[in-house]
């Protein structure tokens, strides 16, 4: 058993369960959680190292053979998942530390981190469908409290919303498994893509398929299973908003992209075609949401739904270059995702409040905090330099490959509109002068919180917005490299014998 | 008794539907009840109803005779469980504290986050 593809399960485990041990001392969980997320980082780029050097690696949990034991396996793909998930946990556990409230704190905050993180790497390294499921709840549940954390009306209210379609989304999943089993008996997917290839019910397989993907569709947000997401993630604090924005629909996109390439692949003229509508439609539906909200993060939750609907595009073209665009899209958007719901919430301690009517003048006194803002925001709508164009060139290339002008048609067009939202909020927040009346009575109190909280608070908020920054600006000049990296995972994706072999090799170790 | 199963997982996924979509969050969270029930009965018959014949394997052999119980069904069911028992501890505490906060148990009056 390789101890390299446990670690990113074990460390933030372990971190979480030594953190529960000091339950009464903050200042060790804060500790604990920087300490449990750099480590977790650590571990992932020793990973990624290992697969992008060696190949795909396997293991199986107590050494029971594959079809059997529990895999967990890691290509490309996922190590890079892993890789982005200790950096965006690092970043929102430094970003935590001075703007998390000392309620929430001491009410468990930081272990509930490490087990969502926990719960993200299990269901990217998982190579067994029940496991994925189980990993699945881990992070849902880990995330239900970490929404309704706090008990303000809206996160409740909030919370029952997503609580509700989640555990429907994994009452569906839990049906298709147990479907699934009877029909192949047997869950690894490895084992799995080779039987389903050999099943002569085809129609049985693409009722199953269709069963995977309203539940992942709900993970994922995608139209029409997305309005979870709009209703609940603006409520809870700015550092877990940001998180969730990172991560969880990712998961979603990651699960419809394994199982659509490597389990339900049988009859690809109906599947992906109906995936290439439902992609096209959550693009539209999320960038028209956006456009029409008036407040910071709803604003941007709505981007986060239209961002996948592009994810899903390249798996619904289902061609090298469109697959490694959705993973090059996956790769930029997490960072660019998690940055603007960090400035969200710097912009709300600067002004007082999200509402966009209310908040401005951001550009007059922080001028560089202004630029922070514009590099993720630009980034989002396509502009050259930044990482956000050579993901939308790669599916918009894909896309003329395949002669699917409709979809390239309106992959553009909502560039177009994602880049009037965000001019929108730079309009509101960040240009126009503060307005008078309303919140001129709270800005004192704003700047006092901000003066109060010290220095080094600030710096907490700062540090992690500048880093994901730069990150964005850098993946978009070494672009060449990280889309070489997301070729080669959609050639692992797209060619699973490599992943079956690595799976089967593990059983014979 | 393939056939009374799958009548009463139907009747369990109506009913679980039904009472999701009734405007009470106790009765949301019933149907939540309702609907995992229904999946993990799903779980059992699709695995393969085999009656009196528990997956032993007799002396000398590698495998049980062929047609046999299978136990991973079961033991997929027993995690499903678990996992829908504390998902449900937890849907229970949230909305008991979301009618505190709230003050009412109304799903349509609960618009204060929607768009």
């Amino acid at each position: 058993m390789r101890v390299l593809l446990v670690l990113p399960i074990l460390i933030p485990l372990s971190t979480a369960a030594v953190s529960l041990v000091f339950w009464r001392r903050r200042s060790v969980q804060r500790w604990m959680g920087m300490a449990g997320t750099s480590g977790l980082l650590a571990a992932s780029v020793w990973l990624f190292e290992a697969v992008r050097r060696e190949g795909i690696q396997a293991t199986q949990v107590g050494n029971w053979s594959a079809p059997f034991g529990i895999t967990f396996v890691a290509d490309l793909f996922s190590a890079i998942m892993v890789v982005l998930t200790g950096l965006m946990g690092l970043a929102v556990a430094v970003y935590s530390l001075g703007s998390v409230d000392r309620r929430r704190e001491s009410f468990g905050y930081y272990p509930l981190l490490q087990i969502l993180l926990m719960g993200v790497c299990g269901a990217f390294l998982t190579g067994d469908l029940f496991n994925l499921y189980v990993w699945f709840e881990v992070m849902l549940i880990s995330s239900f409290v970490l929404l309704a954390l706090g008990g303000e009306r809206g996160q409740l209210e909030g919370a029952i919303k997503y609580v509700t379609l989640n555990l429907l989304s994994s009452a569906v999943f839990l049906a298709a498994v147990g479907l699934l089993y009877g029909l192949a008996g047997t869950l690894n997917m490895a084992d799995l893509a080779i039987k389903l290839r050999a099943v002569e019910q085809t129609g049985l397989v693409t009722t199953l398929a269709m069963m995977f993907l309203i539940t992942f569709g709900v993970k994922a947000a995608v139209f029409p299973l997305f309005f979870w997401l709009p209703a609940s993630y603006h409520t809870p604090p700015f550092a877990v908003s940001a998180i969730f924005a990172g991560l969880l629909t990712k998961v979603g996109v990651y699960a419809l992209i394994r199982v659509f390439t490597l389990l339900f692949v049988v009859d690809v003229g109906y599947t992906h075609t109906l995936i290439l509508v439902i992609a096209g439609l959550t693009m539209i539906t999320g960038v028209l949401g956006a456009v029409a909200q008036n407040e910071f993060r709803r604003v941007l939750s709505f981007q986060v739904i239209s961002s996948v609907g592009f994810m899903v595009m390249g798996l619904a073209l289902f061609t090298p270059l469109a697959l490694a665009g959705s993973v090059f899209y996956m790769l930029q958007d997490i960072v660019v995702k998690t940055n603007l719901f960090l400035v969200s919430g710097v912009a709300h301690r600067l002004c007082g409040t999200s509402e966009l009517k209310e908040q401005g003048g951001l550009y007059a006194t922080y001028p560089a905090f202004a630029l922070l803002f514009l590099i993720p925001a630009l980034s989002l709508a396509g502009i050259p330099p930044l990482s956000g164009f050579f993901a939308k060139l790669a599916l918009v290339q894909a896309g003329l490959g395949a002669q699917s002008y409709m979809i390239v048609f309106i992959a553009l067009t909502v560039s177009l509109l994602t880049l009037l939202s965000m001019t929108k909020i730079w309009n509101e927040a960040f240009w126009k002068p503060q307005p008078s009346d309303s919140s001129r009575a709270e800005m004192p109190t704003a700047i006092r919180a901000v003066t109060a909280s010290g220095r080094m608070a600030t710096g907490t908020l700062i540090v992690p917005i500048v880093i994901l920054a730069a990150l964005t600006v850098c993946i978009g000049l070494a672009a060449g490299f990280f889309f070489d990296l997301a070729t080669v995972a959609a050639e692992q994706l797209l060619d699973p014998t490599a992943y079956i072999r690595a799976v089967e090799g593990g059983m014979t170790r | 008794m393939n056939v009374v199963l799958a009548v009463v997982i139907g009747g369990l996924y109506a009913t679980g539907l039904y009472m999701m979509m009734r405007r009470s969050i106790v009765k949301l969270i019933i149907g939540l009840a309702l609907l995992s029930h229904a999946a993990n009965l799903l779980i059992f018959t699709a695995g393969g109803l085999t009656r009196a014949r528990p997956p032993l394997i007799p002396e000398g052999a590698n495998v049980p005779p062929a047609p046999f119980a299978d136990p991973l069904p079961q033991a997929l069911i027993l995690t499903a469980i678990v996992i829908s028992f504390g998902v449900l501890a937890f849907a229970l505490v949230l909305i008991h504290r979301a009618y505190g906060t709230v003050g009412t148990d109304d799903l349509d009056e609960m618009k204060a986050t929607d768009t």
